[in-house]
């Protein structure tokens, strides 16, 4: 009677083993599951299925609360390509960012390298550049809306001293879309210098040292040493200011509603009128999600990009 | 290593000329929110300084309950997305479970989910909670946060594994960890990215201005577009005086933490 018990009594055990190891890799899952869930949960409803329901509300016509009505297929996409104004919409959101990014790059770049060197009272500058971080798009808005005052501004005052015709900054076709970049790239700042400043801080002091040594110039060392070493700050600056300017708001609905003739209309203000001023859920979806897929396209250009041109440390 | 007398003046120059265009139109509108109108629109120098404008705000808008609500809505989300991040960051740094590099990546993808192209359905959800003109429609919808999350594990990664397995030996359990441990060590992250999320909540614009309809959660940005739109005689100063009350709290909160920022944004964004 011995004998069974002594044979079961390990495979028992072994069993037992299994079992208490599964066991332990569920409750360890649970637990990684309950500390994720909170930011899982809220990612879903207000992320994940926005961009599902986004797409699936680009194939239909809605009614004003939202409702799909009738499956229209691609019908939205086909009428957006062939509409002037989101053609238009289009050519205005890609000019800015062609105003905007590389302007709003150097401008920190030149800023930084400045508020980087070792002098007395520097604080003083980083702070007052960094301080554009802190002023919110409606109150920057404001400052340039009276900048760009026709009779009252600032601007106009020093256009007219240099003996030239006023300028209607903001009614003027020609003028208007470069007026709200200037507004972005003096907002942007603050921001972009805060980022560049920390990468050119981070770089290692010694290697200066050597090209020192060697007798080698400022714009040398900053040629050979700093914008190499300085590369992967730059190129996540490049990305996350090109996205910003892809996702442009506040200015516009405070400085142009868009006017003057769809000059300044970027997409995420075209895709907020057609939505909640027009209730075209349907074709503003469809214009979310090129705007969806254009954001997606150039983070991936900006990885594969960044991958082979980036130097890391 | 000292710089030669040359370079230092061309150094200073620039500084003092690149600095003067930066901070020229905040210190335009701060010295306008003491005009009187009459000095404004005839383009002089301020002839006199008065609160006027300030009074003027204040009586004309309900600027208190803007700020008020501002406030609250800032610091519920700055709340939340500490406590969700921390969370995130504690499971991705010192659990181990299966599907544990999935989710990551699944983190990793929302940051290439813009919020303004979401905003539709996001509305709709809000609207059918009924959840417009309240305070969770206006907060919850930022608690979530990547890049906050990400911060936070890179500076988990640095609390050695070994203080985790020796509180787990003497029965100290996972959450509590969490809490005496993790999140002391990490305060300095948690501060600056505090003061970041407030920043950003604070100066939030689009999802304000469709969430809210009436004064009652109003934020202030939203105020100030009210103030600049309804002030029928373009009266510059008192629009000035708000936008100046709406960037004080976030321009102090800057120059106080704008060391901290710096090196928290930069260690989030590059590692």
């Amino acid at each position: 009677m011995s004998m069974p018990n002594t044979i079961a009594e390990p495979i028992e055990s072994k069993l037992d083993f299994e079992h208490y190891k599964r066991k332990e890799r569920i409750k360890s899952w649970a637990k990684g599951m309950l500390f994720l869930l909170p930011s899982i949960i809220l990612f879903t409803v207000f992320l994940f299925y926005p961009l599902v329901r986004t797409i699936y509300l680009s194939f239909f016509l809605t009614n004003a609360a939202g409702e799909t009505t009738v499956f229209v297929g691609w019908e939205n996409f086909a009428r957006m390509f062939n509409s002037p104004i989101f053609m238009q919409s289009m050519k205005s959101t890609f000019l800015f960012v062609l105003y905007t990014v590389p302007l709003t790059i150097i401008i920190s770049l030149f800023l930084a390298l400045l508020a980087n060197e070792k002098l007395r009272g520097i604080g003083i500058f980083r702070t007052i550049y960094s301080s554009t971080m802190g002023i919110s798009v409606a109150a920057a808005s404001v400052f340039w809306l009276y900048l760009f005052h026709p009779s009252i501004g600032f601007l106009n005052m020093i256009v007219t001293g240099l003996g030239f015709e006023r300028i209607g900054w903001l009614t003027d076709p020609t003028w208007a879309l470069i007026a709200v970049a200037i507004t972005t790239i003096w907002m942007n700042l603050g921001f972009t210098f805060l980022i560049l400043l920390g990468g050119l801080q981070s770089i290692d002091g010694y290697l200066y040292e050597s090209a020192d040594i060697d007798g080698a110039g400022y714009f040398y060392k900053l040629k050979n040493i700093t914008i190499p070493m300085l590369s992967p700050t730059l190129f996540f600056v490049v990305t996350v200011t090109i996205i910003n300017a892809f996702q442009t708001f506040g200015q516009i609905d405070i400085l142009t509603q868009g006017g003057p003739q769809n000059t300044t209309n970027l997409i995420v203000y075209s895709i907020y009128r057609e939505a909640f001023v027009n209730y075209q859920f349907g074709s503003a979806s469809a214009q979310a999600v090129v705007l969806f897929i254009i954001i997606l396209i150039m983070t991936i250009i900006q990885f594969k990009l960044g991958e082979r041109k980036v130097h890391y440390q | 290593m000292s710089l030669p007398i040359g370079k230092k003046i061309v150094f200073y120059t620039l500084l003092i000329i690149t600095a003067a265009i930066v901070f020229a139109p905040t210190v335009m509108a701060f010295v306008m929110s003491f005009m009187s109108n009459k000095d404004i629109m005839t383009g002089s120098m301020p002839s006199v300084l008065t609160f006027d404008n300030y009074v003027k705000a204040f009586n004309q808008f309900p600027l208190l309950q803007y700020l008020f609500n501002s406030f609250l809505i800032s610091i519920v989300i700055m709340l939340g997305q500490l406590i969700l991040s921390s969370l995130a960051a504690y499971a991705f740094v010192f659990l181990e479970f299966k599907g544990r590099d999935m989710l990551f990546y699944l983190f990793i993808a929302t940051m290439m989910v813009p919020f303004e192209a979401s905003v539709i359905p996001n509305f709709h959800t809000i609207r059918d909670l009924g959840w417009i003109d309240t305070y969770p429609g206006l907060s919850v919808p930022f608690f979530a946060m990547a890049f906050g999350t990400f911060l936070l594990r890179q500076n988990f990664k640095q609390i050695p594994k070994e203080l985790r397995e020796a509180s787990l030996i003497t029965g100290m359990g996972d959450f509590k960890f969490y809490l005496t441990v993790v999140l002391p060590v990490a305060r300095t992250s948690l501060v600056t990215l505090g003061a970041y999320g407030f920043l950003t909540s604070w100066n939030m614009y689009l999802w304000p201005l469709l969430a809210t309809t009436n004064d009652s959660v109003r934020t202030v940005q939203i105020g100030l577009k009210q103030l600049q739109t309804q002030e029928q005689l373009n009266d510059w100063g008192v629009i000035m005086a708000g936008a100046i009350i709406v960037i004080i709290p976030t321009l102090i909160l800057l120059f106080l933490g704008q060391k901290q920022l710096q090196k928290g944004l930069t260690e989030g964004a590059l590692k």
